[in-house]
């Protein structure tokens, strides 16, 4: 009996060492054909129609290298849409790590109504954001606004010529970036709260015996080993304030005037409003190295800072 | 003198407070506006935040299931979403137990390959991509979202059971290994059934990034029958410069409630998911 049931237990095992080798491929296949066929065949499609003079209709056109990108370089809309896409990220981003580093501090510690506080705070993120920016597109109505009407019963703004939220360049630019913020902030203090709670209990323990707390434990021992993951919140945050289309193309659409044109939404009028197809991916594909670049120098630095 | 835990307690309430209020303003405010009544709406001697005229009334409410296609769209954000989170775990669950314990270190970065997937906006892909469905032929069609939404859930969906699975410690599979079970069998009944909680996260998550999708929804799809929430609220509540603000503010509030108690409930395995190894 015994060297019965051995034998076919270690031939079983040989087999498991054999299936691993041909397991592992099998059962990620699908999913990278997958992300191949509807990321990578997409991009590449992209890069080449940004080389041709390509219009809505067909996926071909005369093959006219690098002019997509040069004359775009060259239009005005397209250079307030780079600069206001740079401006957006890192002013949305600024706000966002402060705020989240500040409430992931507080939300990682038990108190009574932090399920209610917590769903509060978590409901920018949750609600479907086209759906939350007409809420914010009331807000910051020309003639309705609950903004102005406060600011008005505090006489802190004109009654006859309050602010145009969404008319005047310069606070629609104000009001896009506050919406990003607002939606993001809960996304970034849940990717904080994750990296406190993944640090040690004995770090605490260790920094406590050695006469560390308060702010000195803040800077000294919880910060550095919060860097890494704030680090991936940071980066979240400005891919998806990069690439958003919807804030802008709810608030503002691009005006007044184009002055909170992004590079998103340039390319969809481009691309999809005025059919060209290839300039529009043109438009669309200068996000590609900044974002490349963004990112392989935040998850270097992440994986740098890595304290342990 | 109060304790030291009152004070610290005090000290979160008067941070994370004024967080909450602001955070959670714009939804008081929609719910405050789909209660009123046009004429309270619109008269702007009325304080916005009292209710006169007639409000609080429903009628807002009643406007959106009975006049427009709002169930419709509701439908359509379901249906979509329910069949592009079956095929993604039919696709992720494989992948990312793969992932987490089969490949070793080529294993690794492909993990944070596939992260960086998700990272490639849809604003990069809408538009070879909406030559693609045009071609197919699947404009105005769900199954144009269907076929497309996978390219971020399944990333996604991928590298967050990648972390989970590593959360789970690998005696027990083993065992199950060595008391005669296959690999395969050893998933089904071991692995799968400990990381249902993980699988449940992965599935409200992936489903609220689907409800979410403005672009590819905006691309793709131009008559009301056929749109999801993300898009047709937006483009069929509003005609010109009329907007129907009461009814408008119902509709972004019905379906952002549920998803927030949803996530709220299981952020905690969010959580674990994000630290679970995905990062190390």
């Amino acid at each position: 009996m015994e060297t019965a049931a051995g034998y076919p237990r270690r031939k079983r095992r040989r087999d498991l060492l054999e299936q691993r080798r041909f397991l592992g491929p099998a059962l990620l296949s699908p999913a990278i054909i997958f992300i191949v066929l509807l990321v990578g065949a997409p991009l590449g499609l992209s890069i080449y129609l940004s080389l041709t003079d390509a219009t809505a209709g067909s996926l071909t056109g005369d093959f006219i290298g690098l002019d997509n990108f040069t004359s775009q370089w060259s239009d005005p809309n397209f250079r307030t849409a780079f600069r206001n896409t740079i401006v957006f990220t890192l002013l949305a981003n600024a706000i966002i790590v402060v705020g989240a580093s500040i409430l992931a501090h507080f939300l990682i510690r038990p108190f009574r109504g932090k399920w209610f506080l917590r769903f509060l705070i978590l409901l920018p993120w949750a609600a479907p954001v086209a759906l939350s920016t007409i809420g914010f597109l009331w807000i910051f109505d020309s003639l309705f606004s609950v903004v102005n009407w406060v600011l008005k019963s505090l006489s802190l703004v004109d009654t006859f010529n309050p602010p145009q939220w969404l008319g005047d360049p310069t606070l629609a630019l104000a009001a896009i970036t506050t919406v990003h913020a607002w939606r993001l902030l809960p996304f970034a203090t849940v990717i904080m709260i994750a990296g406190l709670a993944s640090i040690p209990t004995e770090v605490n323990d260790a920094a406590r015996v050695d006469g560390a707390t308060g702010l000195k434990k803040l800077w000294y021992v919880t910060l550095p080993l919060q860097l890494p993951i704030a680090t991936i919140a940071v980066l979240f945050g400005i891919v998806f304030t990069a690439t958003d289309m919807a804030v802008v193309y709810i608030l503002t659409r691009g005006g007044p005037f184009n002055s909170t044109q992004t590079l998103p939404m340039w390319a969809f009028q481009t691309g999809i409003g005025s059919g060209s197809l290839g300039a529009g991916a043109a438009i669309a594909l200068y996000l590609l190295p900044v974002l490349a670049l963004v990112t392989v120098l935040m998850l270097v630095f992440a994986r740098r800072v890595e304290v342990t | 003198m109060p304790s030291r835990r009152t004070r610290e307690n005090l000290l979160t309430y008067m941070v994370v407070g004024p967080f909450a209020i602001v955070l959670a303003f714009p939804f008081y405010w929609m719910l405050w506006t789909a209660l009123k009544t046009e004429g309270d709406l619109y008269n702007t001697k009325n304080n916005p935040f009292g209710f006169t005229q007639g409000s609080p009334t429903l009628a807002n409410v009643r406007f959106l299931f009975e006049q427009t296609d709002y169930l419709r769209w509701l439908g359509n954000t379901a249906l979509v979403g329910a069949t592009v989170v079956i095929f993604t775990l039919l696709v992720s669950l494989p992948a990312g137990y793969a992932l987490a314990r089969l490949s070793g270190r080529w294993g690794q970065s492909l993990g944070v390959g596939i992260f960086l997937v998700y990272l490639v906006p849809p604003t990069l892909l809408f538009l070879p991509l909406s030559r693609l469905i045009a071609e197919l032929g699947l404009q105005d069609s769900l199954w144009s979202l269907i076929l497309v939404y996978p390219s971020f859930t399944i990333p996604f969906a991928t590298w967050l059971l990648m972390g989970f699975f590593k959360s789970i410690p690998r005696e027990l599979e083993d065992a199950a290994l060595v008391d005669g079970a296959s690999r395969v069998r050893s998933l089904l009944h071991v692995v799968f059934p400990i990381s249902l909680p993980g699988i449940l996260t992965v599935v409200i998550f992936s489903f609220s990034l689907c409800a979410n999708e403005f672009v590819y929804a905006l691309a793709f799809i131009t008559n009301s029958s056929s749109k999801t929430i993300s898009t047709g609220i937006y483009t069929e509540l509003i005609r010109g410069d009329v907007f129907f603000w009461g009814a408008l503010m119902a509709a972004t509030l019905i379906p952002s409630i549920p998803l927030a108690l949803l996530y709220n409930t299981f952020l905690d395995r969010f959580i674990a998911g994000f630290t679970g190894g995905a990062f190390r």
